[in-house]
C-alpha cells in the first residue's frame, strides 16, 4: 500500500512540475485575457457536424474569427463542439452560465434546445441560425435558400446537355426542401424540358453515400448534380471527379460555400452560396454596436445572405446574363420563388 | 461500507486507479508537447464536472445511459457472448418509449412506467433475435448484433418519419407530461440540469444484475454456459435457452437506457444519420468494469466525467479538442490495458514483494 | 568423439516458480547407450527439468554437461545442436504434409533455392531401415496410424542428427502391440549407440525397457538406482512416499438386475460419420464393466448416447427397463445416472467456478439449496464441506476456483459429485487419466465400493491394467461395435490386444460363453 502511495505522490510531483514548464505559454494568454472584463464575448455551439464540417458550421466560426479580427480587442469568440445531441444543451449553457454576451446554436436541429436554454436564462442573449425559436431573448437567422437555390436552377437548367439534371438531399427536412424547391422552380423556369432526378441520402455526413447516389444520376445521363447534404456532398465530388478524369462531361454545384476553392473549377460548376458566416458577422456586430434585435431575421437575395460566388469562370456571360435578370425579378418581387414543392 | 474500502485496495481496483493517473499523466505530457498547462486543463475538467450544481447533475445525466449499456454488454460478456447490439437494442428501447409516450395519453402512475417497460422489452426482444440466431443457427452473435444496430437505426428513422414526427420538424412530437421521468423540482435545484429517475433505475439495474447472476439458478445457468459450454451442457443446463435468455436480459438493459433517455433527457427522438453511440461505449464500460456491477458504475463514472468535463478543458485551458481527445483516449488506453498497467508498476510492485519477505 | 561414460550430467538443478521450487538442486547423469527412466507424480518436476534439458527453460541454479562438456543451452536450437532430441507426447506434425515433408520441415536440404526432396526421402528411407522404424516416407500424415506418427516423431529426432533422445509419456497413446514395436525400437536405437531418458509413470514400462532410473517427488531426486536390482512395489513406494497396493482389493461380484441395457444403437460422430454401429450390451446392479479398446472406436460417442449428449440414430438405451433413448441430459441426470467425464477440464468441472458451485453444477436447482427461490450459498457450500471432508479434497476453502486444484483433487471432487447423487448406473470415463498413483488407488476403491453397495458401474478407460485390475466382466470395442465379452480373470492382455486391433475371432466369444 505505501508503494502506492509513494507511486501517487510522485506521479503528482511530476504533473506539478510539468504543469511549471508550462507556466510560460500560460502568462502569454493571461496577459491577453487581462482587459477581459471589457470585451463582449461571443461564443457559438456547433451541432454533431463539427467546427471543420466544411459546411455551415465551419462557415459560422469563420463568421466570428473575422468579427475577432475586425474588431481586434473589442470581443472575444469561442467555440464549443457537441459530440451528440445531448451535449446541445450543456454547451449552449457553458456560455449562458459564464456569463457570455451572445450564445449562438448552430444549424436546424439545436432549435428546441436554444429554446429550452433561453427559457431557462431569460436574462441571456441567444440566436439561432436555421431555425424560428419563438422567445423575447433570441434572434432567429433563416435563409430563403430557394432564392439562392433557383439561380443555380437557372444555371443548370441552361447548361445541360443531356436535360437530365440531379439533386441530391441530405435528410428530408425543412431547410433542406427548400434547396429543393427553388432549384427545380428555375430549373424549369430556364429549361421546360430538363429532367430532374431526386435523391435523399438520409444523412449529411456519409461521403460513401453521396458518392453511390452521384454514380447512379451519372449512369442515368445526368450531366449536373446540385447537392444540399453537407459532408455527404463530398461524395458527389469525388464520382465527378473520377467521371471527369475518365473523359465525361459531368458538373457539381457546391453548396453554402463557394466549393470551387476546396474541389476545383475543373468540376465545380458553380456554389449556391449560402452567407451563414456574413449573417453570423451582421448579427454579433450588432450586438457589439449595442443593436441586438431579437426576434426572425430572414436572408435572401436582397439581402445578400444567398446567392452565387462572384467569380464563376465556368459560366458563359450570356447565362450569367440571364441569372442576374432572374435576380433582379426576385428582388423586385415579380418573381415569387416557392419554399415549398 | 467495509466492502467499498476492500473494493478499493483490492489489486483488481489499485490497477485501473493507477492506469487512471497513468492516463492523465501522459495526457499531461502530451498537452505540455503542445504547449498547454495540463494542471489548469485537469483542473478545469474537475470544475466542469463537480464545480456547479449544475454541472453535477449534467455530469449524472452523462453517466446514466453508460450504466445501462455497460450492464448490458457485461450481462452478455457473463454467458460468453459479445454484444456489439447495445447500441441497437438502446434505440429500440428509445422507440418503444417514444412510442408509448407521445401516442398514449394515461395517468402518470402507468404512463411513464409502461413507456419504460416497453422500451425495456422492445430492446430485450432486439437483443433475444441474436441469441435466437446464434442458438439454433449457429450464427455469430458479433455479425448479427452489428446488422441488427443499423436495421434499428433505419427502422426508428422511418418510423419516427412517418408515423410519429412532428410536423416540420426533424424529430419526434413531444411525449405527453405524464410520460416524463424528470424530476422537475430536483432539476431546478440543480440549475435547470436534466435530472431524472434515470439514475436510480440504473443503480438498480445493477443491483438486479448482481442478483440475476449471483442469486438465481438463472445466473447459476448463465454463468456456468459463459465460462464453459460444454460442462453446462454435461450439466444437465439447455445452453441455447441460455443463450437466448442471456441476449434478451442484456437487451433488456440497454433498452431500458435507450428509454429512460428519451423519458428523462430529450423528451423526443430524433430523426438521427447515426447510432446514438452509447453502446459502443458500453462496450469499453464494461470492460473497464471487468463485466461486475460496481465495476461497470464506477467505469460508467470514469466515462461520464472524462465526456463531460472536456468541454471544460477546452473552455477554461483553451486546449483543442484534438488534444483532448488523445487525453481521454489515453486513459482509457492505459484502464483497458491493464497488463501494459502492471508491467509499468513492475519495479514498485518486486519491491513491496521483496520486502515482505526480508 | 572420444569415449564419454555420460552423456548427460545435470549438477544441482533448480529452478523456482513463484510459489513454488518446481526442481530443487537435482542431480541426475545418463550413461552412453543406456535408457534411463525419469520416474515421478504428476507435478513432481520431471517435465521441469526436461524442459531445462531441451533448452525451454533456463535453471536458477546447477550446471549442465553433454558429453562431459558444460554447456548452456539457452533455447531448443542449441539443444538441437548438442545432439538433443525430444519426441513430444502431443505430436508436432502438419496433417497434409508428408512423412517426408514433416521430417525435413525447418532444416530442408537445399539445392540452390530449392530444396531437394528427392535427396531428402533417401535419407529418411535410410535411417527408417537402419532404426526398424518401416515408415513409409511418402505417405500422408493424416493416413497413418498414431504408434506411426510417433515414429514420425522419432524420426525427426534422428534426422537432425540427435544422439540423445527425450520420450516425453510416449506409451500414453499407444495399442499394447504398438508398445511392444516401440519398445523394440528403443532397443534399436540403443544398440546403434544412441542414449534414451523416458519420461513416464508407468512402472510397468520401466521394469520392461530401462537400465536405469531416477525418481523424482516433490521436485527432489528420492533415488538413482539399476532396474535389475529393483521392483515395482519400490518403485512405486518411492514414488508416492508411502506402500502402495496395485492389486484392486475386492471380493467377487454379485450382479442382480440389469440396469442398463444399450439395444442396437447406432450414432454418428461429430463429422457425421458413423461412430456407434448397432452396439448392445448391457450392465448389472453390483457388477463393474469394462469397456476396452483403442482410442476413437466409439468410446466417447457411447457416453454420450448414455447420457443424452448426443441423438442416437436408432436403437434404444433402457434404464431399469425405463427408454430414456434421447432423453435431455438433465432427465437422464435426473433419473439415476451418474457420469465421471473422460475430460474433465472440458465437461466435469466449470474451471472458473468456486468448488462450491462444482460440487452442485446438476443439484443447484434442488430446493435443498435454496432460500426463497433464490440461491442460498451458505447451504451450498455446507453441502461442499461435507463432500470436501468425505472425499478428502484437499483444497484450501470451498471458495477457491477449481482452477486452482491438482488434477488429483479436480477428479476426486467430481466422484464425490457424481456418488453424492446416489445414482443407480456410475459411468467412469478414464477415471484416473493423468492422475498419479495414490489418487488412482483412491478411484479404483471408490468404483468397488460403489459396487459392492449394489450400484452399477461402466468402467471406461484406455489403461488396460486399469480394465483388468478393476472390471468384472470385459466388453471390447471396435469400431463402434462390441467385438467380445471376456472375463478378465480368463484373458490376457495378449488376447484384449488383439481384439482391440479387431481381431473377432470366434473363438474368444466362444470361449467365454
Amino acid at each position: 500500500m505505501k508503494k502506492y502511495l509513494l507511486l501517487l505522490i510522485l506521479v503528482l510531483g511530476i504533473s506539478t512540475l510539468l504543469a511549471g514548464c508550462g507556466t510560460d505559454t500560460e502568462n502569454g494568454a493571461e496577459n491577453n485575457q487581462g482587459t477581459e472584463e471589457s470585451l463582449v464575448k461571443i461564443g457559438m455551439v456547433t451541432d454533431v457536424g463539427g467546427v471543420n464540417d466544411n459546411s455551415f458550421n465551419q462557415s459560422a466560426w469563420e463568421g466570428l474569427q473575422l468579427l475577432d479580427k475586425d474588431l481586434k480587442g473589442e470581443v472575444k469568440v469561442d467555440f464549443a463542439q457537441s459530440t451528440s445531441d445531448a451535449e446541445y444543451i450543456p454547451n449552449l449553457t457553458q456560455f449562458v452560465k459564464a456569463g457570455w454576451d451572445l450564445t449562438w446554436g448552430i444549424g436546424f436541429l439545436m432549435g428546441d434546445h436554444v429554446k429550452t436554454v433561453a427559457e431557462q436564462n431569460p436574462e441571456a442573449k441567444l440566436a439561432i441560425i436555421d431555425a424560428v425559436v419563438d422567445a423575447p431573448n433570441v434572434a432567429s437567422v433563416t435563409f430563403k435558400e430557394h432564392e439562392g437555390s433557383f439561380l443555380v436552377g437557372v444555371v443548370a437548367g441552361l447548361m445541360t446537355k443531356t436535360d437530365k439534371i440531379g439533386f441530391v438531399g441530405g435528410m428530408d427536412i425543412p431547410v433542406i426542401a427548400r434547396f429543393d424547391a427553388g432549384f427545380t422552380a428555375g430549373v424549369k423556369a430556364a429549361n421546360p424540358d430538363a429532367k430532374i432526378i431526386y435523391n435523399y441520402t438520409g444523412a449529411f455526413d456519409k461521403p460513401d453515400l453521396g458518392k453511390a447516389a452521384a454514380a447512379t444520376m451519372y449512369d442515368q445521363g445526368v450531366d449536373i448534380i446540385f447537392h444540399a447534404a453537407g459532408a455527404t456532398g463530398d461524395g458527389v465530388f469525388n464520382e465527378a471527379k473520377a467521371r471527369k478524369d475518365a473523359g465525361q462531361d459531368v458538373w457539381v454545384i457546391g453548396v453554402d460555400k463557394d466549393q470551387s476553392i476546396t474541389f476545383g473549377d475543373d468540376i465545380t460548376l458553380t456554389s449556391m452560396m449560402k452567407r451563414v458566416d456574413q449573417a453570423v458577422y451582421r448579427v454579433s456586430k450588432e450586438l457589439v454596436d449595442g443593436e441586438f434585435k431579437p426576434g426572425l431575421i430572414q436572408l435572401g437575395l436582397k439581402e445578400n445572405g444567398v446567392g452565387l460566388p462572384a467569380e464563376n469562370p465556368n459560366i458563359p456571360a450570356d447565362v450569367l446574363e440571364k441569372v442576374n435578370e432572374f435576380k433582379q425579378k426576385i428582388i423586385n418581387g415579380e418573381i415569387e420563388v416557392p419554399s415549398e414543392k | 461500507m467495509n466492502k467499498i474500502v476492500k473494493f478499493f485496495t483490492k489489486d483488481s481496483s489499485l490497477i485501473p486507479l493507477m492506469a487512471i493517473l497513468l492516463g492523465l499523466l501522459f495526457g499531461a505530457v502530451v498537452m505540455l508537447l503542445g504547449g498547454y498547462n495540463p494542471l489548469l486543463a485537469y483542473t478545469a475538467l474537475f470544475q466542469k464536472v463537480f464545480g456547479d450544481l449544475y454541472n453535477i447533475g449534467e455530469t449524472i445525466r452523462q453517466i446514466t445511459p453508460l450504466i445501462f449499456t455497460g450492464l448490458s454488454v457485461a450481462f452478455a460478456f457473463r454467458t460468453g457472448l459479445f454484444n456489439i447490439g447495445a447500441e441497437g437494442q438502446f434505440v429500440m428501447g428509445s422507440l418503444g418509449a417514444v412510442w408509448i409516450g407521445t401516442q398514449f395519453a394515461l395517468p402518470w402512475y402507468i404512463h411513464a412506467p409502461l413507456a419504460i417497460i416497453v422500451g425495456a422489452l422492445l430492446g430485450g426482444f432486439w437483443g433475444a433475435i441474436s441469441g435466437y440466431l446464434k442458438a439454433k443457427r449457429g450464427v455469430n452473435e458479433v455479425i448479427t448484433t452489428i446488422m441488427l444496430n443499423y436495421i434499428s437505426l433505419y427502422l426508428a428513422n422511418y418510423i419516427i418519419a412517418n408515423y410519429l414526427r412532428a410536423p416540420g420538424q426533424q424529430r419526434s412530437e413531444i411525449i405527453q407530461d405524464s410520460a416524463s421521468i424528470s424530476l422537475n423540482t430536483l432539476s431546478e435545484f440543480f440549475g435547470y440540469a436534466r435530472l431524472h429517475w434515470g439514475i436510480i433505475l440504473a443503480i438498480l439495474a445493477a443491483f438486479v444484475f448482481y442478483i440475476i447472476l449471483w442469486k438465481t439458478k438463472m445466473g447459476f445457468e448463465l454463468r456456468a454456459v459463459g465460462f464453459n459450454p460444454h460442462a453446462a451442457e454435461y450439466a444437465g443446463m439447455n445452453v441455447n435457452k441460455n443463450v437466448i435468455n442471456a441476449m434478451f436480459i442484456g437487451g433488456v438493459f440497454a433498452g431500458l437506457g435507450g428509454a429512460i433517455e428519451v423519458l428523462g433527457v430529450f423528451k423526443y427522438m430524433t430523426i438521427s444519420a447515426s447510432l446514438p453511440g452509447y453502446g459502443f461505449d458500453g462496450i469499453a464500460v464494461a470492460l473497464i468494469g471487468a463485466n461486475t456491477a460496481l465495476g461497470v458504475i464506477f467505469a460508467a463514472i470514469l466515462f461520464g466525467v472524462l465526456e463531460f468535463g472536456a468541454a471544460g478543458m477546452k473552455f477554461v485551458a483553451g486546449v483543442p479538442i484534438e488534444v483532448i481527445e488523445i487525453v481521454i483516449a489515453s486513459v482509457i488506453f492505459f484502464v483497458a490495458a491493464s497488463g501494459l498497467v502492471k508491467f509499468i508498476l513492475k519495479p514498485f510492485r518486486r519491491k513491496e514483494k521483496g520486502g515482505a519477505v526480508e | 568423439m572420444k569415449d564419454v561414460k555420460y552423456v548427460v550430467e545435470m549438477r544441482g538443478i533448480t529452478k523456482r516458480f513463484p510459489g513454488i521450487v518446481a526442481n530443487d538442486s537435482i542431480s541426475f547423469k545418463v550413461k552412453k547407450g543406456e535408457i534411463h527412466a525419469l520416474l515421478g507424480e504428476n507435478g513432481a518436476g520431471k517435465s521441469t527439468l526436461m524442459n531445462i534439458l531441451f533448452g525451454l527453460y533456463e535453471p536458477d541454479e546447477g550446471q549442465i554437461f553433454i558429453n562431459e562438456q558444460a554447456v548452456q543451452i539457452t533455447d531448443p536450437n542449441v539443444a538441437n545442436d548438442l545432439g538433443i532430441g525430444m519426441v513430444h507426447q502431443h505430436f508436432m506434425l502438419v496433417e497434409n504434409f508428408t512423412v517426408t515433408e514433416n521430417i525435413i520441415l525447418g532444416s530442408e536440404p537445399k539445392m540452390g533455392l530449392k530444396i531437394d526432396y528427392n535427396k531428402a526421402r533417401e535419407q529418411v528411407l535410410e535411417l527408417s531401415k537402419r532404426y526398424g522404424l518401416h515408415v513409409d516416407p511418402d505417405a500422408k500424415i493424416e493416413d497413418i496410424s498414431v504408434g506411426m506418427q510417433q515414429r514420425v516423431e522419432i524420426l525427426k529426432t534422428l534426422y537432425r542428427g540427435a544422439d540423445i533422445i527425450i520420450f516425453d509419456e510416449p506409451t500414453a497413446v499407444l495399442t499394447p502391440q504398438e508398445i511392444e514395436d516401440l519398445i523394440g525400437i528403443m532397443r534399436n536405437l540403443v544398440n546403434e549407440g544412441k542414449s534414451i531418458i523416458l519420461i513416464t509413470h508407468k512402472l510397468k514400462e520401466i521394469m520392461a525397457i530401462a537400465d536405469s532410473v531416477t525418481i523424482i517427488r516433490r521436485g527432489k531426486v528420492i533415488d538413482s538406482l539399476a532396474v535389475k536390482d529393483t521392483n515395482q512395489d519400490e518403485l512405486a513406494s518411492k514414488m508416492v512416499g508411502r506402500e502402495v497396493t496395485f492389486a484392486v482389493d475386492k471380493k467377487p461380484a454379485d450382479p442382480k438386475d440389469v440396469i442398463l441395457r444399450v439395444s442396437d444403437v447406432t450414432a454418428k460422430d461429430n463429422r457425421g460419420l458413423t461412430a456407434l454401429n448397432e452396439i448392445s450390451f448391457e450392465v448389472r446392479a453390483g457388477e463393474i464393466l469394462g469397456i476396452a479398446g483403442v482410442d476413437g472406436n466409439g468410446q466417447s460417442e457411447l457416453i454420450e448416447v448414455i447420457t443424452g449428449l448426443r441423438k442416437v440414430e436408432s436403437g434404444q438405451v433402457y434404464l431399469k427397463d425405463t427408454d430414456i433413448t434421447n432423453n435431455t441430459p438433465r432427465e437422464i441426470s435426473e433419473s439415476g445416472i451418474s457420469h465421471i467425464p473422460e475430460d474433465r477440464h472440458k465437461r466435469g468441472l466449470v474451471l472458473d467456478f468456486t468448488m462450491g458451485e462444482n460440487l452442485v453444477l446438476e443439484t443447484y436447482f434442488y430446493p435443498e439449496f435454496q432460500t426463497n427461490r433464490f440461491l442460498d450459498y451458505n447451504k451450498i457450500n455446507t453441502h461442499a464441506k461435507k463432500l470436501i471432508e468425505e472425499f478428502d479434497v484437499r483444497t484450501p476453502s470451498v471458495d477457491t476456483l477449481a482452477r486452482a486444484l491438482s488434477g488429483g483433487n479436480q477428479q476426486k471432487a467430481i466422484i464425490a459429485r457424481e456418488v453424492d447423487k446416489d445414482p443407480d448406473l456410475l459411468i467412469a470415463a478414464q477415471p484416473t487419466r493423468g492422475l498419479d498413483v495414490g489418487a488412482i488407488e483412491f478411484i479404483h476403491k471408490r468404483l468397488v465400493e460403489q459396487r459392492d453397495k449394489g450400484k452399477a458401474v461402466l468402467l471406461l478407460s484406455l489403461e488396460l491394467d486399469e480394465i483388468m485390475n478393476v472390471s468384472d466382466r470385459i466388453a471390447v470395442i471396435y469400431e463402434g461395435k462390441i467385438v467380445g465379452v471376456v472375463d478378465p480373470k480368463k484373458t490376457s492382455e495378449k488376447e484384449l490386444g488383439l481384439m482391440m486391433a479387431g481381431a473377432t475371432t470366434e473363438g474368444v466369444k466362444a470361449g467365454n460363453e
